[in-house]
């Protein structure tokens, strides 16, 4: 068992060599525990004490010890034990169905969701999906860009008429405009809402809308059932489910 | 006299060179030999995406039919590197769409592929064949589905533990019914479930199909249509083992098993009840891997099924396989190359769990005359275990303990585990790749770094004292190429004084160790061939140069800087305003 007066010794002779001036409280020590395995209270990486700009914001769920206490247990450090996540969600699912608490492990769920959604590379704030019948790629629009359903409208109808190059198995092939909110047309346009209801675009105030839409659909008029059936007047197509 | 080989012949005979170690070699002979070799490779490896551009891969290997990137450092797999480091493989898509489009394969591992970039190879490489992503993440099933729909020659489609945006099953529909060219489909790591006619179909026309991974949503029952309409599979991954069968469909499926004459490789079984176990016992015999590490079989059931798997090379087994079943292991699969024992958290992570000790281990390397890689988790062990291993099986390669406890030490002596990792190191020359763990002083580094002369990759967590513990290591592992450390005591000095080393390595990884902020500048300011990135959460331009880091990733680049780095990844380059180092220069 090194003892401190050895560390400390091996600690000085390096510091002469290279003449680091690492700081009078700076040099950080692991004292390990007498005997048992326990990484309690003296396990001691680095604390504010050393390091007065530094804040402790994160000391309570890492490992990353500017400013944070050890923890007590394994479990609670991060990326330990090192297992991949998909690992440890599965193994907390096990956890959490041996003890037959599904609500527990629902929550895990919705974390996994969670991670999921977050690590797309950007936060993506705004951006909403949008998939048209017929149409194997699924585009993304940024509704914060658009003030009115005639401006989403036309970035719609761009997107998906107007085929660019790059682009595969757009719409090419259709000749007419889409004219997706007036007038008798192939398409309508609806969307998914928070609740997970599919409705027609229109019916609500601009400002309501982007705050309970999900993701947005062009739809095949003909499959359009039940928002909207195919030979009837316009006017009474907009008719919310 | 022109001694020179013609080119054409060189050729010919470079394209019996597959090796890209050999080509290497041959690049650097001379000139025309570059030349040739670079005109000729197909299968180009970029190890670290950050270490040489996109474009100067795309102009040297213009023939280029396989690319293979990896992006993040290994640690990122344990959530060590924060969200948006980067490892985007965007440019890379951008790049060779426009200048290697006969691009036919792709292999990207810890890389972040937005949906965009599925659609840019789906649109941009007219033959594509192959896509295989392992631990990536920032796409959908929307990019699934554009992939599906325009590779009509697509041959391996393989998402291995990739974090993917679940937006529904329905991606698999996208299949052309003119699609028959598949070889190898893998969607285990998915949670929606997809269309089972579907799927039913997209089997049945791909009479080349020899691997099938499912996930977890394909129930039982449909498994056994599947397992009908391609007895052919050589690597089966079933979904959830667990729904309630009738009689008549129990049977069908152990016919269908009963069929699979080709089987080398199972995995998947989900959730497998215990009465289901000898469903599987005809195909053991021919099964030469199995991963059985999210399944929850208990042991009298797994001693069943292990008995029976004589021809068994790799066996991936949750700890619940105790001691007793992997002594079943040692006298059943001499054939065993490779074990891994993950944790199941049975007893929670702290608790011990009596029932598996380092006995297991031992029992195996006394029994498997092949056993050369080892990932074992357990929560404790002793170092006259260690001496023993290492006594049985001298011929490991890879050696990965993980004592989950931090600093535990040896649980009968209560001494530090250096004299077992001392043994590991001397006895196994030929050791690759070893993680350490449990109480370690610098002295079980003295010894690493004195025999681990073929070591090529060290992972270290809790370990160590001083800075002595990675002087050892950077000046005796001649081999050294990846270095991983987490919460050591120690950085600076050993650092600077091998900072030469740090060029002949792929990478070093730092996290919650004590490498000083004035460290990283002055090492940032010496060796320019290399990226030193400081990676932490805190503004550092007010920070003292004493104070530490929260990780640091260093890593020889010829690419220079990276120009996509987020704000909380600082480098001299990028953030000028923190200054040169204070500290004093040797």
């Amino acid at each position: 068992m090194i003892t401190e007066l050895e560390m400390g010794k091996a600690e000085s002779e390096l510091e002469l060599g290279l003449g680091l001036s690492l700081g009078g409280g700076t040099a950080s020590k692991i004292v390990k525990p007498g005997g048992g395995g326990a990484w309690g209270e003296r396990g001691r990486l680095l604390t504010a004490k050393d390091f007065p700009s530094v804040g402790s914001k994160r000391a309570a769920d890492s490992a990353s010890h500017a400013g944070a206490s050890p923890p007590r247990s394994s479990s609670q450090v991060v990326g330990w034990p090192p297992i991949g996540s998909h690992r440890m969600n599965s193994l907390v699912n096990n956890q959490a169905t041996k003890k037959e608490d599904d609500g527990k492990k629902k929550a895990k769920d919705d974390e996994t969701k969670d991670v999921t959604k977050k690590v797309n590379g950007k936060v993506q704030v705004g951006f909403i999906k949008v998939n048209m019948d017929g149409v194997a790629i699924g585009r993304k629009v940024d509704l914060n860009a658009h003030s009115s359903y005639e401006n989403l409208a036309q970035t719609l109808e761009d997107m998906f008429f107007r085929s660019s190059p790059g682009t595969i198995g757009l719409t090419g092939q259709f000749t007419k405009p889409l004219r997706l909110l007036d007038g008798p047309s192939e398409f309508v346009l609806t969307y998914e809402d928070k609740e997970g209801d599919w409705m027609l675009v229109g019916d609500v105030p601009w400002r309501m809308f982007i705050t309970s839409v999900k993701r947005l659909r062009v739809m095949k008029t003909s499959e359009a059932n039940g928002l909207a059936a195919r030979h009837q007047e316009p006017k009474e197509r907009h008719k919310p489910v | 006299m022109d001694l020179r080989l013609p080119s054409k012949v060189l050729e010919h005979i470079l394209s019996f060179v597959d090796s890209n170690e050999d080509r290497n070699s041959v690049s650097l002979v001379c000139k025309s030999w570059f030349e040739t070799e670079r005109r000729t490779r197909k299968r180009v490896i970029v190890r670290n995406c950050y270490a040489v551009t996109p474009e100067a891969v795309a102009r040297r290997f213009p023939e280029m039919r396989s690319l293979t990137l990896k992006g993040k450092p290994h640690f990122a797999d344990y959530n060590l590197v924060p969200d948006g480091w980067g490892g985007y493989a965007w440019p890379w898509i951008e790049a060779m769409a426009a200048k290697c489009p006969s691009l036919e394969e792709l292999r990207l591992k810890r890389m972040v592929v937005t949906d965009e970039c599925l659609e840019k190879i789906a649109a941009s490489f007219k033959d594509f064949k192959v896509l295989v992503l392992t631990s990536c993440e920032g796409f959908s099933t929307d990019g699934l589905a554009a992939i599906a729909v325009a590779c009509s020659n697509l041959r391996e489609l393989e998402l291995r533990e990739c974090i993917v945006e679940d937006l529904g099953g329905d991606w698999l529909s996208y299949f052309p019914e003119t699609l028959t060219s598949l070889v190898s489909l893998d969607f285990s790591c998915l949670d929606s479930e997809v269309k089972l006619s579907d799927l039913e179909r997209l089997v049945s026309r791909s009479p080349n199909l020899k691997s099938l991974k499912l996930n977890r949503a394909v129930s039982l029952d449909a498994l056994g249509s599947l397992l009908r309409l391609a007895p052919q599979l050589v690597e089966l991954g079933t979904g959830s083992f667990s729904d309630k069968l009738d009689q008549e469909a129990v049977s069908k499926l152990s016919q269908a098993f009963s069929e699979m004459k080709e089987l080398k490789s199972l995995s998947g079984l989900w959730d497998v009840l215990p009465e289901y176990i000898p469903l599987l016992y005809s195909v053991c015999p021919g099964l030469t891997s199995l991963n059985l590490s999210y399944a929850t079989v208990q042991m009298p059931d797994l001693v069943e099924l292990l008995t029976r798997c004589s021809n068994l090379q790799k066996l991936w087994v949750m700890d619940l396989i105790e001691d007793k079943g992997l002594q079943v292991v040692a006298s059943s699969c001499k054939e065993l190359r490779e074990l891994r024992v993950f944790p199941s958290g049975a007893e929670g992570l702290n608790d011990t769990n009596v029932a598996m000790t380092e006995q297991g281990l031992v029992s195996v390397s006394e029994g498997c005359p092949n056993l050369e890689s080892v990932l074992y988790f357990c929560v404790q062990f002793t170092n006259a275990a260690m001496v023993t291993i290492a006594r049985n099986r001298p011929n490991l390669k890879c050696f990965r303990l993980c004592v989950m406890e931090p600093f535990a030490p040896d649980h009968k002596t209560q001494k530090p585990l250096d004299e077992g990792f001392k043994a590991i190191a001397e006895r196994c020359k030929d050791l690759q790749r070893l993680s350490v763990s449990g109480l370690l002083t610098d002295k079980a580094f003295e010894y690493i770094g004195t025999h681990g002369k073929k070591l090529r990759m060290l992972s270290i967590a809790f370990a160590g004292d001083s800075d002595l513990m990675l002087h050892h290591l950077l000046s005796g592992c001649e081999s050294l190429n990846k270095l991983e450390i987490r919460d050591c005591p120690f950085g600076d000095t050993a650092l600077l004084e091998n900072a030469a080393k740090l060029e002949t390595m792929r990478s070093l990884w730092m996290s919650s160790c004590c490498v000083s902020f004035g460290a990283c500048k002055l090492l940032s300011q010496k060796m320019p061939k290399l990226n030193v990135e400081v990676i932490d959460e805190h503004p550092l331009e007010t920070r003292p140069d004493s104070s530490p880091v929260e990780r640091i990733y260093i890593y020889r680049t010829l690419a220079g800087p990276r120009l996509d780095m987020p704000e909380f990844v600082w480098t001299i380059q990028k953030n000028p305003e923190i200054g040169v180092s204070h500290l004093a220069i040797k």
